[in-house]
């Protein structure tokens, strides 16, 4: 592949948005790719905006991606899908999390939470594919698990089989928490398939 | 692995043995990392100046040795750091600075490849993982060929990037472990220091030559007629927006390679220097008197990415970009059951005080709806600004001036300020908000903790004992989740004629031990809500209020004019139970209970 691709990782902190873009980065790993990842610590976790930028290509440069060139968004949670809609282009696919967190602002009640958000999305002609993670989570017996039904629902969108994916869950994932994260994954492949 | 667990690693295989820091974004984890491998001395020292000091003395002790810190931190660590640029050591000796432009998670974004400058220093900077690993190897390399300490530059962009990495070889220290008395070189009285100050220069000289040669300053051919001069993760983005022109490449940011530099400049036609923050490559480039652009175009703040250098150096090629939508914004929040909220939520009801903060988690406290923090400079300066004002106030300041301070903040040089206020009779009140950890940075242990970098028991600070030792009288301890007493030692605090210290402590609910624990949650009792807003305010984010029409009102049973009632999240709830304090209404109640 000559063109680097990019995938954003947006949510908010405390979602497992790190492990989720860790699987995805090892699966494009093991699929041959070179990858960079880039992630913030400290402040900006407690509760606040988070984002994980993950690019891979022959040779990966630059850490971060640029505004108007990510070509995956998958958001964790409803509304941060729109806060990066500057980072797409017309051909991104988005993945979103149709799970709702509230913000300080809106959990005081100073302003409502804006429902019609992904229509700013939608109305550009964008592909995209909501996922009601929590609560297949719920089913596949983890709801913490929803950052991996987040990662099937993107699978499908990458060139890596399922088998690459269930190999990094294997071997990254702990042993106890391994049975309900595959499954967690093939049900959120599922609804891309 | 990430920029950090390179680092920690290429340590391990240079075969580092004794490795002090103190934990600051985005450093920490070198040293979280370094101290899993077996044959590491590793440690969190109580401050930065500490944990350099311990390294110097490692070295002088002939072994490999490694401080951490972020940037901020090498001002604390800067009185060592200057002289042991004289004293050089015996073991390798590398100083890691991570710098935070942007200032994700910092209070400035000064550009520390001044401190290199400043100290007559060599510094190495690498532009990823990869490079981090192969660098600093290197830079143990360097601090012993050179009798040098190192200045080992990183940023967010490195430390907090994720690459592929490769193990290596395991390295040796020339030196050997031992006694060796070097009183010339060691001993930095003026006669000795002056003689020291000689060989820096001739230091400097042989280091200037190093950079001419060294591969860590690399050409790269390019078929346009554009050249640029960088370094860091700079160098990548020039890469990515030219991928056809020349760079040189500087994986040695100070001292600079002149004659490279010149040639490189008078091999190309238009020459730029791309650089994160301050015009430091830029200057020392003009001052040889190599004409370049620089920071006319290229911004001195925050972080730069590929879209900002090729703006910067073509503005015609800025692409159009969807807008955003209008959106709440979604800023950090201290979490549900934070003990700090409790003093915070008592402090927000106090008007007329003025509350000097310092550097943690709970300089969220900040932020609305708490808004209880007037001011926060610096590690440790809580205690000394409230003095400052006290004495600038007089009379007028009794009983107004209050700071708050966490435990590893206090430790790390609150105690020096608190010693001053005490010796130099201010009437203050300090809060010391005891959560038994480092949380900030991600739950590191600290001298109150009870335990060492690896976990493993260690002596733990008593710090009623040590305010009553530097000569505070009033020292009350609080639970700040109990809302009144809370409020009733505050009170008894501003009431003293002296100095006066609170100590509020509970555990973070961040800490293993709490996370594991069985929580019983708090929950609503719609019904008996009565829309009062109390535990809202706490601005706990468990917490959520549902407003209502008065036609909903109406409908849910309640009076017209209510506006709306309060819900918490059961997941999301620790049990503090701070809300059920301020709950008038039997609203809310423990589960099962």
């Amino acid at each position: 592949m000559g063109e680097t691709g990019n995938i954003l990782f947006s949510g908010v902190g405390g979602q497992g948005i790190l492990l989720a873009s860790e699987i995805t980065a090892y699966a494009l790993l093991s699929a041959g790719y070179d990858a960079k990842k880039s992630e913030v610590h400290g402040m900006a976790q407690r509760g606040g905006s988070v984002t994980a930028q993950l690019r891979y290509g022959d040779k990966v440069y630059s850490p971060l991606i640029e505004p108007g060139k990510a070509d995956i968004l998958i958001s964790f949670e409803m509304m941060e899908a729109a806060r990066y809609l500057p980072y797409l282009h017309k051909e991104s696919k988005v993945i979103v999390n149709t799970q709702q967190i509230k913000p300080p602002s809106v959990a005081m009640g100073q302003v409502a939470y804006p429902e019609d958000v992904l229509d700013s999305i939608s109305s550009l002609g964008i592909q995209m594919v909501t996922v009601d993670a929590f609560d297949i989570a719920r089913d596949a017996g983890e709801v913490k698990a929803a950052n991996v039904v987040m990662v099937g629902a993107m699978s499908t969108f990458l060139p890596m089989g399922v088998e690459v994916y269930e190999g990094i869950i294997n071997t990254r994932v702990p042993e106890r928490f391994r049975e309900v994260n595959l499954k967690a994954f093939a049900a959120g492949r599922k609804i891309t398939e | 692995m990430s920029g950090n667990e390179a680092i920690a690693l290429a340590a391990f295989e240079a075969g580092v043995k004794v490795a002090s820091g103190y934990p600051g974004t985005p450093s920490t984890e070198i040293m979280e990392n370094l101290s899993k491998y077996e044959g590491v001395y590793t440690e969190w020292a109580p401050n930065e100046k500490v944990g350099l000091e311990v390294a110097i003395g490692a070295s002088f002790a002939g072994v490999r040795a490694l401080a951490t810190m972020k940037h901020v931190g090498v001002n604390v660590a800067a009185d060592p750091l200057f002289t042991a640029s004289y004293t050089g050591g015996r073991g390798g000796l590398v100083v890691i600075t991570a710098d935070d432009p942007e200032m994700h998670s910092s209070q400035n974004e000064q550009d520390n490849r001044n401190y290199a400058y400043a100290a007559k220093l060599p510094m190495l900077e690498p532009s990823d993982p990869a490079e981090a690993k192969e660098l600093l190897k290197e830079a143990f390399e360097l601090s012993e060929r050179l009798d040098t300490p190192v200045l080992f530059r990183i940023t967010t962009r490195v430390a907090h990037v994720k690459g592929v990495v490769s193990k290596g070889e395991m390295m040796q220290s020339a030196a050997t472990c031992g006694i060796e008395k070097m009183p010339a070189k060691f001993v930095m009285l003026p006669g000795n220091a002056r003689n020291r100050r000689k060989v820096v220069e001739e230091r400097m000289a042989q280091l200037r030559e190093i950079a001419e040669t060294d591969a860590y300053n690399k050409v790269e051919a390019g078929g346009g007629k554009r050249g640029f001069i960088t370094g860091g993760v700079s160098y990548l983005y020039v890469k990515e927006a030219f991928p056809e022109a020349a760079v040189l490449k500087l994986g040695m940011s100070w001292p600079l390679p002149e004659e490279k530099i010149k040639a490189f400049a008078a091999s190309v036609d238009e020459l730029f220097v791309v650089e994160e923050l301050d015009p430091f490559l830029e200057h020392h480039i003009k001052s040889m008197g190599v004409a370049c652009i620089g920071k006319e175009r290229v911004p001195n703040q925050g972080e730069l990415n590929t879209a900002i250098v090729r703006a910067s150096i073509d503005p015609d090629s800025v692409p159009e970009l969807f807008a955003p939508p209008e959106l709440p914004m979604r800023p950090p929040n201290m979490c549900a059951g934070c003990p700090h909220r409790g003093v915070f939520f008592n402090l927000s009801k106090m008007k007329d005080i003025f509350v000097s903060g310092d550097i943690g988690c709970y300089t969220l406290g900040f932020l609305p709806p708490l808004s209880a923090m007037d001011s926060c400079v610096c590690m440790g300066a809580s205690v000394t600004i409230a003095h400052g004002m006290a004495k600038a106030l007089g009379d007028e300041g009794k009983g107004k001036l209050v700071s708050v301070i966490g435990d590893s903040t206090f430790i790390h040089s609150g105690i020096n300020g608190l010693i001053n206020s005490v010796y130099n009779d201010s009437a203050s009140v300090l809060i010391i908000l005891d959560n038994r950890i480092t949380a900030m940075t991600g739950q590191q242990n600290n001298p109150t903790s009870g335990c060492n970098i690896k976990g493993e028991a260690a002596n733990a600070i008593n710090l009623e004992e040590l305010c009553r030792a530097v000569g505070v009288k009033h020292v009350e301890e609080v639970n700040p989740h109990d809302i009144s007493a809370c409020r009733t030692a505050l009170k008894n605090a501003r009431d003293c004629d002296e100095m006066s210290v609170v100590i509020s402590r509970a555990p973070c609910v961040l800490l293993p031990e709490m996370k594991k624990a069985e929580h019983v949650p708090y929950l609503t009792t719609t019904e008996n809500c009565t829309g009062c807003r109390a535990c809202v305010n706490l601005g706990c984010p468990a917490i959520s209020w549902t407003p209502l029409t008065p036609e909903e009102a109406v409908a849910l049973g309640y009076k017209e004019k209510q506006k709306g009632f309060a819900v918490i999240n059961e997941v999301q709830c620790n049990g503090c139970g701070q809300c059920y304090a301020l709950c008038k209404f039997e609203a809310i109640n423990r589960k099962g209970e």
